[in-house]
């Protein structure tokens, strides 16, 4: 299976490619490159594969959320990749992308906080749990909130990954209720692991038409009607 | 019915890559897609490059317009349109493939609108747009929207050949534009402020209209009684090609302030702005005719579907002896059809995009290379 990834919803821009049982990827810290990046990224790791773009099978996407010009930019890529060589899409989250950023400390009972600064004050929030597999089970679901209000499942213990750690670590801290066996705010979620997840997928068989591959935003009230506004 | 979620795939499909070469070659006559979201409308053409008759060339258009959606919030909400381009940009992509009868395979460039527009709305087509050449190998180019608009007449039976003079009048723009050549623009005359279109909208709205209220404000002048209101023609008085919308607009509302408020009024006032409008950019074209030296009028944007305007123009050539080269309404207003028709003139003529996904929210219409 050949499968191509890319993830641009926050500061990090990468590519993966997935080649029979090899994964090889790119990433930069470019913020405001993304657009620039992605599509050299790509020819790169096909060149290295010593693939041709027609030897694609699917087209992996992180769907966000995260920066919504980022979001739109990566599921815009993948539908006209996808449509051009027809060629299904698999969305994956980019906070679960994010969520295996956090190092394996095979406890069972450990569970993982990605946490994304969704800005205006808020975050953008899922706890995972490994299966085991190298995949992800959710504890819950992902969310646009406060880090006060953040509302937390029971777990032996917490990972913490993402921007929301480096920007609400004091909040957080309170709301694990103790400190995380891991954190890191410096990580992004990364095509590498929208590759591995997609891939799982994949072979699931849950893949969608490129037109039914579309942005998850979480934060959905985006302007104030007329009526909202008092104006009509 | 869902349309079924799993997919089979063969390696056995694609045998031979595809040469990296291919995408540094021209169109060839091959169609060309053309993808505009600058704003709210979504638009998606196929065009096949026929230099002599470019309407004949056009294989299939498809647009979705936003305006409904964003009524209730009283005008544009650019991230709304955004998130709107992403999901109705591929089902369109995918009709105007099939009213072409065509596959993404038998596509030779891609054009998209690169600007100026709404950055988060030209990033859609624009990144859509950009991977599909990528994919296919051909080559991809970003149209400048205005050049999209003032190339739209070509698209009808016995179009204007350059020098001409165009107006582009829309809610976004009133430029005066001397086209030398195809890609060699002169701005001869802009807005100060609103944009003639914009100034249809906001008088519309100040005596109660809903949003977007300029066609409907236009529709109410046809009930208007002439001569009931008179508003100036502003900047006609001195030389000079710029235009100035937004003193008329508080004229208007002087007006509508202290009359009866009643229906009747509300369509005289209707009346008498649309015809100082229309008398102003008359007159402007004319001078601008004058100034160029050109014989040939064009009219592009939105505001160019305006009865009136259309009918006092072609009158005033006949009197001046210029002639009128008008869009179909379909594509006066924004549309997938000009920018497959502005890009395929460009890939023709052997240039195109490299890889980076590159949007101009600002881009001067002066700086474009000559096609």
């Amino acid at each position: 299976m050949n499968l191509l990834a890319i993830e641009t919803a926050t500061e990090a821009c990468s590519v993966a490619l997935i080649h029979g049982d090899e994964v090889i990827a790119r990433s930069e810290l470019a913020p405001r490159r993304h657009a620039e990046r992605v599509l050299p990224m790509a020819d790169e790791l096909l060149a290295e594969a010593g693939l041709g773009r027609h030897a694609l099978d699917v087209i992996a996407v992180g769907r966000g959320p995260g920066a919504f010009t980022g979001v739109r930019l990566a599921v815009s890529l993948a539908q006209g990749m996808a449509l051009a060589l027809d060629l299904p899409v698999v969305t994956v989250s980019s906070l679960a992308a994010l969520a295996l950023e956090a190092p394996d400390d095979g406890e069972a009972d450990s569970a993982i906080l990605a946490v994304i600064d969704a800005r205006m004050g808020e975050i953008y929030a899922a706890s995972y749990r490994r299966d085991g597999e190298g995949g992800l089970i959710a504890l819950d679901s992902e969310r646009v909130c406060t880090a006060e209000s953040l509302l937390l499942p029971e777990a032996g213990s917490w990972q913490v990954v993402g921007s929301g750690w480096a920007t609400y670590e004091a909040v957080l801290g309170e709301r694990l209720g103790r400190a995380p066996g891991f954190a890191d705010g410096a990580r992004y979620p990364q095509a590498v692991h929208v590759a591995e997840l997609a891939a799982r997928e994949f072979r699931a068989g849950h893949a969608l038409p490129p037109e039914q591959a579309l942005p998850v935003y979480l934060r959905d009230k985006v302007a104030l009607t007329l009526v909202e506004q008092g104006k009509a | 019915m869902q349309r079924a979620a799993k997919y089979t795939v063969t390696d056995q499909r694609f045998s031979k890559p595809q040469p990296e070469a291919a995408a540094r070659l021209p169109v060839a006559g091959k169609p060309v897609l053309g993808i505009e979201s600058s704003c709210d409308e979504t638009g998606v053409a196929i065009l096949r490059w026929e230099p002599d008759a470019p309407g004949r060339g056009l294989l299939a258009h498809a647009l979705y317009s936003q305006v409904k959606l964003h009524a209730d919030y009283g005008g544009v909400v650019p991230e709304l349109a955004s998130r709107d381009h992403v999901r109705k940009l591929l089902p369109l992509v995918r009709e105007a493939l099939a009213e072409a009868g065509l596959t993404p395979a038998d596509l030779g460039g891609v054009a998209y609108t690169a600007g100026p527009g709404l950055v988060g709305a030209l990033l859609v087509g624009a990144a859509a747009g950009r991977a599909l050449a990528w994919a296919l190998g051909v080559p991809a180019i970003g149209v400048h929207h205005m050049e999209g608009h003032l190339l739209a007449p070509l698209l009808e039976e016995d179009p204007p050949k350059p020098p001409f003079v165009a107006l582009l009048v829309s809610g976004g723009h009133s430029l005066l534009v001397q086209v030398k050549a195809i890609g060699e623009y002169t701005i001869l005359g802009d807005t100060l402020d609103d944009a003639a279109g914009e100034a249809f909208d906001k008088t519309a709205k100040l005596m109660g209209l809903p949003y977007p209220g300029g066609p409907a404000l236009a529709r109410l002048a046809e009930q208007g009684r002439p001569g009931t209101f008179r508003f100036s023609r502003p900047m006609t008085d001195r030389p000079g090609l710029d235009f100035s919308f937004s003193g008329l607009k508080t004229q208007v509302l002087l007006a509508w302030q202290h009359s009866d408020q009643g229906e009747q009024t509300r369509a005289d006032i209707a009346r008498a702005f649309e015809e100082a409008i229309v008398d102003t950019l008359v007159i402007k074209c004319r001078r601008a005719l004058e100034a160029a030296g050109a014989q040939r009028l064009v009219i592009a944007g939105g505001v160019g579907a305006n009865r009136r305007l259309r009918a006092n123009l072609a009158a005033a050539g006949e009197r001046d002896g210029f002639r009128t080269y008008f869009p179909r309404l379909a594509f006066c207003t924004d549309n997938g059809a000009m920018i497959a028709l502005a890009g395929a003139i460009r890939l023709a003529s052997g240039q195109h995009q490299g890889e980076a996904v590159e949007v101009r929210p600002r881009w001067n219409l002066e700086d474009l290379p000559a096609a």
